[in-house]
């Protein structure tokens, strides 16, 4: 079934809550507030924004060090995922997790991990958990182009394949991992094909696009609800700013980063949905100052919380007394 | 009531005190799931058979034979065990670990601690090593130490038949991760058998020989040759108390900290190297903690800082020997 009216003013929402999210981070980085290694996924929006309308809150999501958007797009609350970029008591993990280590199992966000690859072995037992106890729950597991080349990636789509788990592995292929290009690092043009080496579907789309991807993730997910097994979705996108903040981009040729900005797909959208009648200029405002006001309320909350205390680095190590 | 038909033996041997403390761990809880390498039985039950019968009693969907992935099978652990699994993974043999290093100090560890304790990995990993049968290199190692420098691990290594069951099921239990540490070459010694449902609680050590004159703490195997060579210094008036640690982390500290008080002198005993082992943490806490009431420096005997060799007579010169400890213990005395 193709994306219903309200279903993609819905991604529209979370594709503005993701970007407006992600300007102002930067701008708290950039005016000294805000102190963390921050890996920015502007540009990459449309993908978790496509995918998270189409699951409940009872499946889950890994995602990597860039992975603001997976989270957000999935209903991590933005006061609690601005108090721990913060370092703050009341952030998610208390702010002993910090960027690259979000956890908030209420939104199913299970693991986000800063180790290439390594979450997509943990999405597997996720995806086993459900399927030894017969729910129903998919995971869905994203990761990068890079990380395709890296020994977890094979193992965990043969396991996934071979215990037909309902795993779907969304790769977010931003052409580049670290500074280096994907032709420079990787042997195919399109990870997709890797699928075919474990008997899995593999399809390639413009993750740019919201209705393709939400189109190829339906499938997946039809497939791995029904027991069917994995499935590799490949959506292929841009940064825009680099691969930590910092990061001027030098490697970066100018006329493909002309290209890209060109085909931004936050804007792409919104001018689509109004051009095509799905909603009024004004209709998308409303949404954004809603947002704004979200954010706003988010960035008082985390830098008026406390610190953690120093207590915390006795806690969480192992199970309390007595729990074991 | 229903009388008692068939009498359950007197002594097993540790494949079978495991074997049995998973499945009774399995029928308590549904929650707790086995996978590894040929661990079902169309597999084998296993290489040494610790998972025989498993599958076929519990099925397939709790007990699974895996790929050769041990990245993608102990990570998939650590995500099962996030969402309440039980997992009893086998990594085959200690070396093996190497493969899967990620999974285990950077995720199963710190999971708990990176998400503020929203989440934690309720996870077993079973693994044999041991020197001794001439594997070499790559399939003998001890490297309990690896594990035990990281927080958020505990460290599991019976050297008996009953402290397998109990420590066994104390770790199934347990809702942090657990290396258990399995000894192949005394698999097969049997000993008392464990009453049903025996836990012995982990971060507990058991002195199963009480002395006056020095302490000699050992684990895994080197409780065995720790026992020997008391049986030997006896004969010369040498009275030794023997300390199984049964869990290297955490340390049991409460009951060493008593015994080196009482004795004054005490000897470190493992399979692993020397260097930077578990040996040396415990001689630089009892120097730290106990200076004033050691009547000797503490010694370490351990094996050589090399890889483990092939031909016999390397294999048998890289391990400690009983001799070994015996001279270690005369030294503390001598320096008295
Ligand atoms: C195992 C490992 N190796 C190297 C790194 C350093 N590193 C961090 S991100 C990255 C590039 C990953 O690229 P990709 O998977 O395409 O994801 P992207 O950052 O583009 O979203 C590298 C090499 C790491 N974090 N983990």
């Amino acid at each position: 079934m193709p994306a219903s009216q309200r279903v993609l003013v819905e991604i529209y929402r979370k594709m503005a809550l993701i970007k407006h999210n992600d300007d102002r981070f930067i701008s708290m980085i950039k005016a000294g507030r805000l102190t963390m290694p921050y890996y920015s996924a502007r540009g990459q929006e449309c993908i978790p924004a496509a995918i998270s309308v189409l699951l409940t809150d009872r499946d889950y999501i890994t995602t990597i060090y860039r992975g603001v958007h997976d989270m957000l797009a999935k209903g991590v609350p933005p006061k609690l995922l601005w108090a721990e970029l913060a370092g703050r008591a009341t952030g998610t993990c208390k702010g002993k997790g910090g960027p690259m280590h979000i956890t908030h199992p209420e939104s199913g966000c299970m693991v986000t991990t800063g180790i290439v690859g390594a979450s997509m072995p943990i999405a597997c037992g996720l995806g086993l958990a459900a399927q030894v106890r017969g729910e129903d729950r998919v995971v869905i597991a994203n990761f990068g182009d890079g990380a395709s080349n890296i020994g977890a990636f094979h193992e965990s789509l043969n396991l996934a394949a071979v215990w037909k788990l309902p795993v779907i592995f969304v790769c977010q292929n931003n052409l580049f991992a670290e500074h280096t290009t994907l032709a420079n690092g990787t042997a195919v043009q399109d990870i997709s094909v890797r699928a075919a080496g474990y008997g899995i579907p593999g399809v390639t789309v413009d993750g740019n696009d919201p209705r393709a991807v939400y189109d190829a993730a339906q499938e997946a997910i039809r497939r791995a609800r029904a027991g069917d097994g994995p499935s590799l979705l490949e959506a292929k996108t841009f940064r825009f700013n680099g691969h930590v903040f910092g990061d001027a981009g030098e490697y970066i040729p100018k006329d493909q980063y002309a290209a890209a900005v060109a085909n931004d797909p936050y804007p792409r959208f919104r001018d689509a949905l109004i051009a095509e009648d799905v909603a009024t200029s004004a209709e998308l405002d409303e949404i954004d100052a809603l947002i704004e006001t979200e954010i706003n309320e988010a960035v008082t909350f985390a830098m008026d919380s406390p610190f953690p205390e120093l207590s915390e680095l006795g806690i969480d190590i192992y199970a309390p007394v007595g729990q074991a | 009531m229903s009388q008692t038909l068939v009498k359950p033996p007197a002594k097993i041997n540790t494949v079978q005190a495991i074997n049995l403390a998973i499945a009774d761990a399995m029928e308590a809880d549904e929650n707790v799931i086995v996978f590894g390498e040929d661990v079902a039985d169309l597999e084998g039950g296993g290489i040494v058979k610790v998972t025989q019968g498993l599958s076929t009693r519990f099925g397939g969907n709790r007990v699974r034979s895996t790929p050769i992935s041990e990245m993608g099978f102990v990570g998939a652990a650590v995500g099962a065990s996030l969402v309440g699994l039980r997992p009893v993974v086998e990594v085959m043999l200690m070396n093996f670990t190497a493969v899967c290093m990620d999974q285990i100090t950077n995720h199963a560890a710190k999971l708990r601690f990176m998400s503020g304790g929203q989440t934690h990995v309720p996870l077993v990993i079973r693994t044999m090593t041991g020197a001794g049968f001439g594997t070499g290199g790559q399939h003998s190692d001890f490297l309990e130490a690896w594990f035990c420098h990281t927080p958020g691990i505990k460290v599991v290594a019976p050297s008996n038949p009953a402290d397998a069951y109990g420590l066994m099921r104390a770790a199934i239990a347990d809702e942090d991760p657990v290396i258990f540490i399995e000894h192949l070459p005394t698999y097969w010694v049997a000993g008392p058998a464990p009453a049903p449902g025996h836990f012995v609680p982990l971060g507990k050590a058991a002195i199963v020989q009480e002395g006056r004159d020095v302490t000699l703490i050992g684990y895994s195997r080197s409780v065995h040759d720790i026992r020997a060579a008391a049986v030997n210094l006896e004969k010369s008036g040498i009275s030794c108390e023997v300390i199984d640690l049964r869990t290297i982390s955490p340390l049991d500290m409460p009951t060493i900290l008593a015994s080196v008080a009482k004795t004054g002198r005490a000897v470190v005993v493992h399979e692993a190297v020397r260097s930077f082992g578990a040996g040396a943490e415990i001689s630089a806490r009892l120097h730290e903690q106990l200076w004033t009431k050691l009547k000797a420096p503490v010694q370490r005997v351990a094996s050589k800082d090399c890889p483990v060799p092939f031909s016999k007579p390397l294999e048998t010169g890289f391990l400690y020997s009983v001799d070994d400890i015996e001279i270690a213990v005369r030294t503390t005395l001598a320096n008295a």
